[in-house]
């Protein structure tokens, strides 16, 4: 916090809704001293103001085209400082319980000024809400997957993965274009994710979309395995032997 | 004491629901009598034949005999249908077995002129027309019951009040923020709310007039607008609608809740809610379309619900002369309602002014409701006299 000030970043896709919370954080101002450092009409837009400016308090919605509120307090914790959220949302049975179960702040719209004022005055004393928290919310699957590079929050695509390959620590995400670094877990990323991606080995999950066909391989040994072909890139990935059915399950579809 | 109130609670609860004829002019009705009566003459031929050739045969010599007079009987009641509807139910019943009879005797004669030997007599004809008469209007009535508006009120009334709570918070929270800069927009906003609770809050068991539900849509809509701002962009097409039809109240606001939460809503680009008015050969259309993406996101369950909602609706007013369809085109997602044109008839200031302009005729398709709010509320004062009577 500088200067004692409270910095407040504001996201709601609807601009009434961000009118309504600055009337109020006008009221609470002469109480608690703050300053409102942008608005955001989803979360992209939110990580991109992030990028360059700090806030230490995120209002935002939970219903958001292009990202959710949940999935940018997922996104957010890759920043250098991520910044306390508080969720505001006019009516989402579910989530309010999941939110009460884990103890997630939120507030209901519409937002009371004391109510605004007693979460503000508690912001210094919060830390932001753990990831395998956000992970038991009622959410949509991501939409992007972030990664960090040179303190900046990258977001990928979610259309855009061609595979995912753990490789020791990290897992290698796959584009057309490059590729990039995660700290994650492979099988989580295959539960969340379910149907969209497809296991073709013990450390390799391949995009259904990306995969163009199949091709037997023959070593020196005279050992035979299978090779998924991709889209977009030349490169291929083994199937492993445990993993052989997905090419009778798939890919009669993926050649046809 | 305590039993005078529970007494007086029933009274006023009581809604007589007097037997009437099924209106013999109605497709869904015909269709009905014509697959009865059809398949108890199957079940007829099956109990007479041991084997399935001689069950169709005897089937077949049925048809021959049972066609001509059902269809005659149907005729005859179709071009008495209006008139029949006025009469008491049970001199109406008398009417239908009366022309069922004249109708065997009709049938009779002229089979008799063709062959020498009709199957069977006079007597065993009439008895099995008057049965099957009495076994189809039983079952109508039964129908009639099970589909009462008393039975099916507090279902219907409990998915129309159903608009989403998300929907209402959202308002009052756009509303609040309009308070302090614009407070004429945050009156208008709340005029439009406080009309749309009206009409969700209030007994919609009567058709009303198209044109009033499309001032609630309309109504509806720019609330909604207030919220999303450019991003919905709403089509109107309702130059050639019939503005007097009369349909089932929120037919179409639900509808439109649906494109704008499942169309709109999950979008940052700007979308387009189209909706189109207009009578052809005889039939109300409303065609309602929304962007929609497959993969978007949100689950479609709420969606489906409104729809057979709104599906049931139509059923219960129209049975089968109406029709729901929806489909995803290449565009986005395509509700399309087919609905029997009717009007208050005559009797009502509706028919008599299709000159006047639209707005005029909204004004006037609510003095028709009033009138007909009045002569319910005349309906009602034997039970209240009862009531009377319950305190004396």
């Amino acid at each position: 916090m500088v200067n004692g000030a409270l910095r407040i970043l504001l996201v709601d896709d609807e601009m009434p809704a961000r009118r309504r919370l600055r009337d109020l954080l006008d009221d609470c101002c002469s109480v608690v001293p703050l300053a409102v450092v942008g608005e955001a009409q989803h979360g992209r837009e939110a990580l991109d103001i992030l990028q360059n400016a700090a806030a230490d308090l995120v209002l935002t919605d939970i219903h958001m085209p292009d990202m959710d509120g949940i999935e940018l307090a997922r996104h957010l914790l890759k920043l250098a400082h991520p910044p306390v959220v508080i969720f505001t949302t006019a009516f989402h049975e579910h989530a309010v319980q999941a939110f009460e179960v884990n103890a997630v702040d939120y507030l209901m719209k519409p937002v009371r000024v004391q109510r605004l004022l007693n979460a503000l005055q508690k912001v210094p004393r919060l830390k932001p809400v753990t990831a395998e928290k956000l992970g038991t919310l009622p959410a949509t699957a991501r939409r992007f997957l972030s990664v960090t590079e040179r303190s900046r929050v990258v977001l990928v695509p979610l259309n855009e993965i061609i595979y995912l390959k753990a490789e020791l620590k990290y897992i290698t995400i796959r584009t057309a274009q490059r590729e990039f670094l995660l700290e994650e877990s492979l099988t989580k990323l295959e539960n969340e994710f379910g149907s969209r991606f497809l296991r073709v080995h013990r450390n390799c999950l391949v995009a259904r979309e990306a995969i163009r066909g199949f091709e037997r391989r023959v070593n020196g040994d005279g050992d035979a395995h299978w090779e998924v072909l991709l889209n977009n890139i030349p490169e291929t990935l083994p199937v492993s032997r445990r993993q052989q059915f997905v090419v009778r399950d798939v890919g009669r579809v993926a050649v046809a | 004491m305590l039993a005078t109130v529970t007494d007086m609670a029933t009274i006023i609860k009581q809604k007589p629901h007097d037997p009437a004829l099924p209106d013999p002019r109605n497709l869904g009705t015909v269709l009905r009598v014509l697959l009865i009566v059809n398949l108890g003459a199957l079940v007829f031929a099956y109990g007479r034949q041991p084997n399935a050739v001689a069950v169709f045969d005897e089937f077949i010599q049925l048809a021959a005999v049972v066609e001509p007079y059902l269809l005659l009987v149907l005729a005859i009641l179709w071009a008495a249908g209006p008139w029949l509807a006025r009469q008491p139910f049970e001199l109406a019943a008398i009417l239908v077995g009366g022309v069922t009879v004249v109708a065997g005797m009709a049938v009779f004669a002229f089979v008799q002129s063709l062959v020498p030997q009709p199957p069977g007599t006079l007597a065993r004809w009439l008895i099995l027309g008057l049965g099957s008469a009495a076994g189809l209007l039983f079952y109508f009535h039964l129908r009639a019951k099970a589909l009462s508006p008393a039975i099916a009120e507090a279902r219907l009334q409990a998915l129309q009040a159903r608009i989403r709570p998300h929907f209402l918070f959202n308002s009052i929270n756009a509303v609040l923020s309009l308070v302090r800069s614009e407070p004429k927009r945050a009156e208008a906003a709340l005029q439009n709310m406080a009309e749309l609770f009206r009409v969700l809050m209030r007994d919609n068991r009567d058709l009303a007039p198209l044109a009033d539900e499309v001032e609630l849509c309309r109504q509806y809509l720019e609330l909604e607008q207030l919220r999303l701002g450019a991003r919905l962009l709403v089509d109107w097409n309702v130059k050639s609608m019939p503005a007097d039809a009369l349909v089932p109240p929120l037919v179409l606001q639900p509808l439109l809740e649906n494109a704008v939460y499942h169309g709109i809503e999950p979008e940052s680009m700007p979308g387009t809610v189209s909706i189109n008015l207009f009578l052809a050969r005889g039939e109300v259309h409303a065609i309602l379309k929304n962007p929609y993406r497959a993969n978007g996101g949100r689950h479609h369950s709420g969606n489906k619900m409104a729809l057979a909602n709104v599906r049931e609706r139509l059923a219960l007013h129209f049975d089968a002369e109406a029709n729901l369809s929806s489909r995803v085109t290449r565009e986005g997602y395509e509700v399309h309602i087919r609905i029997p044109y009717r009007t208050a008839g005559p009797t009502g200031a509706l028919d008599s002014n299709a000159a006047t302009p639209a707005s005029e005729r909204t004004a006037m398709a609510r003095d028709g409701r009033a009138n007909s709010a009045l002569r319910a509320a005349r309906a009602a004062l034997p039970s209240l006299s009862k009531l009377e009577t319950v305190h004396g």
